[in-house]
């Protein structure tokens, strides 16, 4: 049994000078053999893992991560959760992945600190007014919170705001229960509480092959050697493509550069999150007093985990244009991740050509607030060897269908 | 923030271009006779490789004209520039 | 004013010009050529800053851009600046600087408290509680709120910024990155080559390192001789106080130039800082290297230094923060250093991690009087406010001590742990990093073919004659590798002789931390001040199982500081090696990403700001509008008129008087933002059969058609109407928002997929304006100013056009409405088109003419039906908008298959009807429709598109998208606004609310 955290455990521990702590999670060997294997150790595959041992009774479960855990788009996103999505699928993923979030600190025993401080889309033109308001309705219907503020309302959430610029603030939807959580402790309390459970946590694996038998797989070949399972799980955002190419198909994917900036930290403005669409400002501030703000992906097709400066430029100039006291802060990192979307720009979660291989990925430049939510009903998903009904929409067929869940043709990105 | 080279106008700065993706994806000569599930692979269905990629520019702010690339989607690497039409060069530099 | 710590000689400053700065209300003397910490140091100020998370007090740390600790608020008001880190803040008389992150203030700070809770608020402690008793985020929103009042280091300024900013793109042959020894070689070689050269230096003088050797030796001569070089090299473009931030693909790096940041306040039209983006075609690295400070105990306290920055005081400022220093080091850079600060005037006791150093080294110091320790390192520092003393002991190789400790007693601490050379654009640009044993660091692992060079210390050349050798190969080899000339002559100036035997680049000995015998430490041992990670927490971070570098960095937040780990990265890799039995290289390191050091958002922003934020597009007859008291209103980049109040209007009020004018007069409404696209060639009337959905071979010249097009996938994608100008010309309009798109659509279709349809197409959308005129007097009107033309509901019926003259202009009449009225859209070549309104104005003032906006066109619209934005969403198909007879039977087209697909047309998919709302309130656009029978949630029926007021109904209307909908014309169905929370009842009706038959327009 792992030690609980808490604020007792804390000071008993200051009193022993933090010797005995345990570690996280354990680095085991990987075995013959899992039950399931789960491939790609961030968020999304952590939260499978951990669901599926806890949920479904699966505990012979290895996650074989290539690198470090949650050190892809985990680790590299601006941390925003919300669930205001207008079609009434994505709704019914991302809220269910909200109702999870606002207990995980307790379910995991780990806080990761989802902090709903209010998320708050701008609008910035007609259309923006005509977007908000069509999606704050479907919002209500699926019981998610969204409250129309105008400009005046926002002035006051945001005292700093530039009202009158060149694409003026005409009004805002605001999600009281969106806000930011912190993206590194969500994968490694999912690591730390799946690893309680007995899910093997293996990092420095490659997977470089599937090993199908009558179409159905059966095992992956890694980097560091053979290993079966009866069922096996894709989650590795970025780098989808690459493993349906290894499994003999291919999918509605590109993959994008997008990357993402911090300022160096100052005291604490900037207390909800905001969005616009309509000039591409995405900011909030973090528990530390840097303002993370989210750019646009680049417009070509990359594996380099890097972008165009030229993408920076513009996101910084949208920054400065509706926050001008902005202007005489310093920027501190910049850093890029790579998102894999699709046409309609809403994920994948479904059975694939081969059987007992299931893929998790799609979720281009908004995956991080899924999290729990994905890794819930996929775990179902894996563990029943048929879609989760929440996660059923979200299958390929839909391309060929023509049921695509179209949350980018209005607002031209979804984040 | 490429430099990219027009076939037909040279070198110039990537913010004059615009990009659409895969190339070499032909246009059903009959659509009428491909199944919604050949459509869809048209359409959607994507190569994504990690590694040498031939890409389709446009010369937005230009000429206006389609080209290829053939470009290394690990590296940033742009091997070369070509016409539409023409056969895709050989893989890595020529 | 007493400055107690300055020389009485020396220094590169400039002693006939005193000035005066304040800090925290203290004045602060100091002399131009300062840097505010030089002017702290030289006053005496020990405290100048506060730590981030336990409040400890803090002094100037270093003398560069690496400064941890001397971090402060800079100006006041609009030019306010947080987090100005004082070593590289050049003084100028009348600066005003005070402390942050410390309230009252940096010499007593209450929070200062905070280090009473350090054993219970270390690494990673806010993810192992907060979490509250219950479930919920009610308990972590409680904590959070006192966790972000002390968040962050500065406060931000509350204005908006007053300075300019400027963005510059520049070229060259050869970029050479720091003006130091090997950069200043690179660029007189690269230069004497021929090459066209750009050197940069973030420092506001060139030098580097040699402006930290004394004054007036041998290595000043060296560096005058190159600075006169190259003031005679017109191909040589020398930057200074910019610094290059980041190294992007295809060798274009950013810098930022702190154009006039030295100042209070800019000169007039002046920018304050101007951002680079530089093209080059080889680049030299010489970015120098960072001084590796090291761990004991207390390494933290105010006069605990870098030692080459003391040694940078001393030399470049003339200022001594210490009388009796205590040095202590692991390799040989801090032997000359020790020989410097006995000349000036202290007393040095030089403490070395190795047992055994060269004679060379140590005899000239012995001669100077300096006290050795060899095999000594500190194990902790003295004192609380500042350095009284330093605890040291004999170290076994793992930098554990070994005996009793002794005190020596000393009011400075000068550390010397090796240095880092400065690798982060060689990282950025993805190539390989190697780590070096002999001066254990990470270094560039070198290939020929690599278009960046590395010279200096960034490349480990300990040695100034080596680093002025290896510049000249780096200029020299990138300038032929892109002028192709091979053997040419340079002639780079040299040092006579070398003037210290201290390559740092050998001989260290791999010990950073110093602890007790058991491996504890002897209070908070900080590995990051900054960020206030000490050795325990990193200890704490690998006990947990955090054993990846990155997950090291992120657990105890080691390197993520505005510093971003320059200082720290190495020491904690040490430490993470040591404890995992490993090596560092098998630890392996973080990656380096942009800025190399903090850039300022303004200075990326440029000019594009305010009404430059974006281009904005006009219309010929923009001023006009204004003119008229039009409001303008954003659609894309375009400004149009929304609405035209007369006597104080509001929005509401003018848009359904507009509305009624038009249909009771004549209105004419400003279409020019139309995309307007010219399709020639003699196939163009295939080519617009297979992208319409409807017929198009047989249109006759002058004839003009509505038009529909799909989506592959059968989506639609955008209508317009198209005239057949001539036998091979026609003009298409597109809507104003996806005017681009559908050109590049059609242009994409022509290149790759119908190579063999002899057809052009060009946008001719800025070319044409066009005047929508519209309403029972429209034909009067036009015929009151147009000759040449039989405008008769005969001669020119609906869907066919004439040409004409207005005012002797040459226009274009289409008889086609969106209004309903009768209505005429009017073409002229946009260089005539304020004439062409003009005149309409005037001819139509006895028939009471009136512009109308877009707000009022809308209405008009909808009252017929016609579906625009709202309805065309990207997501609807032809039958769901009631469009589907407009699709040809017989021919494909693009989008016919696919709108066949199951889930496109299934029989259950809303559609477009009207609604006549009841009551005296709109319907707000979104609202959902109920079944008045089955009101649940869940059970929506559909949505309102597109909400008015019809002054021709004289009741609220609306467009919607609703389940069967064309079945249920006369029921009656409640519309529910969740948002606010009100539910109005309407009649479902045809979307063609108002003359259905098309009597009016066609009158």
């Amino acid at each position: 049994m792992k030690n609980k955290y808490s604020i007792f455990s804390l000071a008993r521990n200051a009193l022993s000078y933090h010797q005995r702590w345990q570690t996280a999670w354990r680095s085991p060997e990987p075995k013959k053999q899992y039950d399931v294997i789960i491939i790609g150790g961030g968020g999304h595959g952590l939260a499978t893992a951990y669901y599926l041992a806890k949920e479904c009774g699966i505990t012979n479960v290895a996650i074989l991560e290539k690198s470090w855990i949650g050190g892809g788009n985990t680790g590299r996103n601006t941390t925003i959760v919300r669930s205001n999505y207008l079609w009434d699928e994505s709704a019914a993923i991302y809220d269910h992945a909200m109702d999870l979030w606002s207990d995980l600190s307790q379910e995991l025993n780990y806080n990761v600190m989802f902090s709903p401080r209010g998320l708050l889309h701008l609008a910035h033109s007609v259309h923006d007014m005509q977007e908000i308001s069509r999606r704050g309705h479907s919002n209500h219907l699926n019981g998610i919170d969204a409250e129309f503020l105008n400009p005046e309302q926002i002035k006051k959430m945001l005292p700093f705001i530039e009202l009158d610029c060149r694409y003026p603030v005409m009004g805002g939807i605001l999600q009281k229960r969106g806000g930011t959580a912190r993206h590194d402790a969500v994968a490694w309390g999912y690591a730390r509480a799946a690893d309680a459970l007995g899910v093997d946590i293996i990092q420095n694996c490659e997977v470089t092959g599937f090993n199908i038998r009558d179409g159905a797989v059966c095992g992956v070949q890694t980097s560091r050697g053979q290993i079966s399972a009866k069922k096996v799980g894709v989650v590795t955002a970025g780098h989808c493509s690459v493993l349906a190419e290894m499994a003999g198909f291919r999918l509605p994917i590109e993959s994008f550069p997008l990357q993402a900036m911090v300022s160096e930290p100052v005291k604490p403005i900037v207390d909800c999150v905001a969005m616009s669409n309509g000039v591409h400002a995405y900011i909030s501030q973090s528990d530390k007093g840097e303002l993370v703000i989210g750019a646009s992906s680049d417009t070509y097709t990359s594996y380099t985990q890097t972008g165009g400066f030229d993408v920076i430029e513009e996101t910084i100039g949208a920054i400065v244009e509706l926050y001008p006291l902005f202007s005489r802060m310093k920027m501190m990192r910049q850093w890029g991740g790579i998102v894999d979307v699709t046409v309609d720009r809403s994920p994948i979660l479904s059975k694939t050509p081969v059987d007992n291989l299931f893929f998790n990925c799609g979720w281009g430049t908004g995956g991080f607030k899924a999290t729990p939510g994905s890794g819930h009903v996929f775990a179902h998903s894996i563990a029943n060897g048929e879609m989760h009904p929440i996660a059923a929409p979200f299958s390929i067929d839909r391309f060929h269908t023509g049921g695509l869940i179209d949350e980018g043709a209005a607002a031209a990105v979804a984040h | 923030m490429f430099i990219i080279e027009c076939p037909w106008c040279g070198k110039r700065d990537q913010s004059e271009f615009s990009t659409h993706g895969e190339a070499h994806i032909a246009r059903p000569e009959d659509p009428s006779v491909l199944s919604d599930e050949q459509w869809g692979d048209v359409l959607f269905f994507r190569h994504n490789p990690k590694g040498q990629h031939y890409e389709r520019w446009n010369h937005a702010h230009g000429c206006r004209r389609w080209f290829n690339v053939s470009r290394n989607t690990a590296s940033s690497e742009i091997y070369a520039s070509y016409k539409p039409g023409e056969a895709r060069p050989g893989a890595g530099k020529s | 004013m007493k400055q107690p710590n300055r020389l009485e000689h020396g220094g590169r400053i400039d002693r006939d010009r005193a000035i005066e700065m304040q800090f925290d209300g203290q004045t602060l003397s100091a002399f131009e050529g300062d840097t505010l910490a030089s002017a702290m140091l030289a006053n005496g100020l020990k405290i100048v800053a506060r730590g981030f998370k336990y409040h400890r007090p803090r002094g100037v740390f270093s003398a560069g851009v690496e400064e941890p600790n001397a971090l402060v608020h800079l100006r006041s008001g609009a030019r306010h600046e947080p987090n100005a880190r004082a070593t590289v803040v050049e003084a100028y008389d009348g600066l005003q600087s005070t402390g942050q992150n410390a309230w009252p203030g940096v010499r007593f700070d209450i929070s200062a408290v905070n280090q009473l809770l350090a054993p219970f608020i270390g690494a990673g402690f806010y993810y192992k509680t907060f979490m509250g008793p219950v479930k919920g985020t009610a308990f972590w929103m409680f904590c959070e709120k006192f966790i972000r009042r002390a968040a962050g280091m500065g406060r931000a300024q509350t204005v908006a910024d007053p300075d300019e900013y400027e963005k510059v793109n520049a070229f060259c042959d050869v970029l050479v990155i720091g003006g130091g020894p090997a950069g200043l070689a690179a660029a007189i070689a690269a230069g004497q080559c021929g090459a066209r050269v750009i050197l940069l230096e973030q420092d506001a003088c060139l030098g580097g390192s040699m402006l930290s050797l004394p004054v007036g030796g041998e290595s000043d001569a060296c560096l005058k001789a190159m600075e006169a070089t190259l003031k005679g090299m017109d191909n040589v473009r020398i930057l200074k106080r910019t610094t290059v931030f980041g190294a992007y693909d295809q060798d274009v790096y950013g810098a930022v130039e702190r154009v006039w940041d030295h100042v209070e306040v800019p000169p007039a039209h002046q920018p304050r800082q101007r951002y680079w983006q530089i093209r080059t075609k080889q680049a030299v690295m010489a970015t120098g290297a960072i001084e590796r400070p090291l761990v004991f105990a207390n390494n933290d306290r105010p006069g605990v230094m870098l030692a080459n920055a003391v040694r940078s005081y001393v030399n470049r400022y003339a200022v001594l923060p210490g009388k009796k220093i205590v040095l202590a080091t692991n390799n040989d850079s801090a032997y000359a250093v020790a020989a410097d600060l006995v000349r000036a005037g202290a007393e040095v006791s030089l403490l070395d991690a190795r047992v055994s150093v060269p004679a060379e080294l140590f005899k000239p110091l012995e001669a100077l009087g300096v006290q050795l320790y060899p095999g000594y390192g500190i194990l902790a520092a003295k004192g609380s406010r500042g350095v009284s003393g330093a605890k040291i002991v004999l170290l076994d190789e793992n930098g554990c001590a070994r005996g009793p400790s002794k005190t020596i007693r000393c009011d400075l601490i000068a550390v010397s742990g090796g240095w880092t050379p400065v690798v982060h654009l060689w990282s950025q640009r993805g190539q390989k990093l190697q780590f070096d044993e002999q001066s254990a660091s990470f270094l560039p692992l070198k290939s020929a073919s690599s278009t960046l060079k590395t010279a200096g210390s960034a490349n480990a050349c300990g040695d100034l004659n080596q680093a002025l050798l290896q510049g000249e190969v780096a200029g020299q080899e990138a300038a032929k590798a892109v002028t192709g000339v091979v053997g040419v002559q340079v002639n780079v100036p040299r040092l006579k002789e070398a003037i210290y035997a201290d390559d740092w680049a050998r001989d260290l000995l791999m010990i950073w931390s110093v602890t007790r015998e058991d491996g504890s430490t002897d209070g908070k041992a900080f590995v990051d001040v900054q960020h206030d990670v000490a050795l325990s927490d990193i200890d704490l971070a690998h006990r947990e199982g955090f054993v990846s570098v990155e997950h090291l960095k992120r657990y105890t937040t080691t390197g993520m500081a505005t510093d971003q780990g320059k200082l720290s990265n190495i020491n904690a890799l040490a430490r993470m090696a040591q404890l995992q039995a490993l090596s560092i290289p098998k630890v392996g390191t973080t990656t380096f990403r942009p800025p190399y050091t903090p850039i300022a958002i303004g200075a990326i922003a440029g000019r594009e700001q305010g009404i430059h934020f974006r281009p904005t597009r006009l219309t010929p007859v923009h001023d006009w509008h204004v003119d008229n008291a039009a409001v303008m209103i954003e659609a894309g980049a375009w400004k149009r008129p929304w609405y035209y109040p007369e006597g104080g209007e509001t929005i509401n009020q003018a848009y359904v008087r507009e509305a009624a004018h038009v249909r009771k007069h004549v209105g004419v409404v400003d279409a020019s933002t139309l995309g307007k696209i010219a399709v020639q060639g003699p196939d163009a009337a295939e080519f617009l059969n297979r992208v319409y959905v409807n017929a198009w071979k047989k249109l006759k010249i002058g004839r003009l058609r509505y038009g529909v097009m799909l989506r592959d996938d059968g989506i639609v994608l955008d209508d317009g109407a198209t005239a057949r100008l001539g036998e091979n010309d026609y003009f298409m309009t597109t809507t104003t928002a996806n005017a681009a798109k559908i050109l590049g659509y059609l242009e994409h279709l022509l290149q790759t997929a119908w190579t063999d349809l002899k057809v052009h197409v060009t946008s001719v959308s800025d070319q044409y304006a066009a005047f929508a005129v519209a309403g029972p007097s429209a034909r009067d009107l036009l015929d009151a100013v147009c000759s040449g033309a039989d405008l008769s509901n005969e001669a020119l019926p609906n869907n066919q056009f004439v040409k004409a003259t207005i005012a002797g202009v040459p226009v274009r009449i289409n008889r086609m409405s969106y209004s309903g009225e009768l209505a005429y859209e009017v073409y002229v070549a946009s260089g005539y088109a304020h004439a062409v309104w003009k005149n309409l104005f005037k001819a139509g003032a006895s028939f009471d003419i009136k512009p109308y906006g877009t707000e009022s066109m809308g209405a008009l619209r909808i009252e017929k039906g016609h579906v625009a934005g709202p309805e065309i969403d990207g997501r609807t198909t032809l039958g769901d908008l009631g469009l589907a007879g407009f699709a040809s039977r017989v021919k494909p087209f693009s989008g016919s298959v696919l709108r066949h697909r199951e889930k496109l047309d299934m029989a259950s998919r809303p559609t477009l009807v009207g609604l006549e709302i009841d009551g005296d309130t709109g319907g707000m656009a979104g609202s959902l429709i109920y079944d008045q029978r089955a009101q649940q949630m869940g059970e929506e029926q559909g949505f309102l598109t597109s909400t008015t007021y019809s002054p021709a109904l004289k009741k609220y209307i609306s467009l919607a998208l609703l389940r069967d909908g064309h079945e249920r014309f006369g029921e009656s169905v409640d519309i529910v606004n969740h948002v606010g929370d009100t539910v109005q009842t309407a009649k479902v009706v045809s979307p063609h609310f108002f003359d259905p038959e098309g009597a009016r327009q066609n009158a």
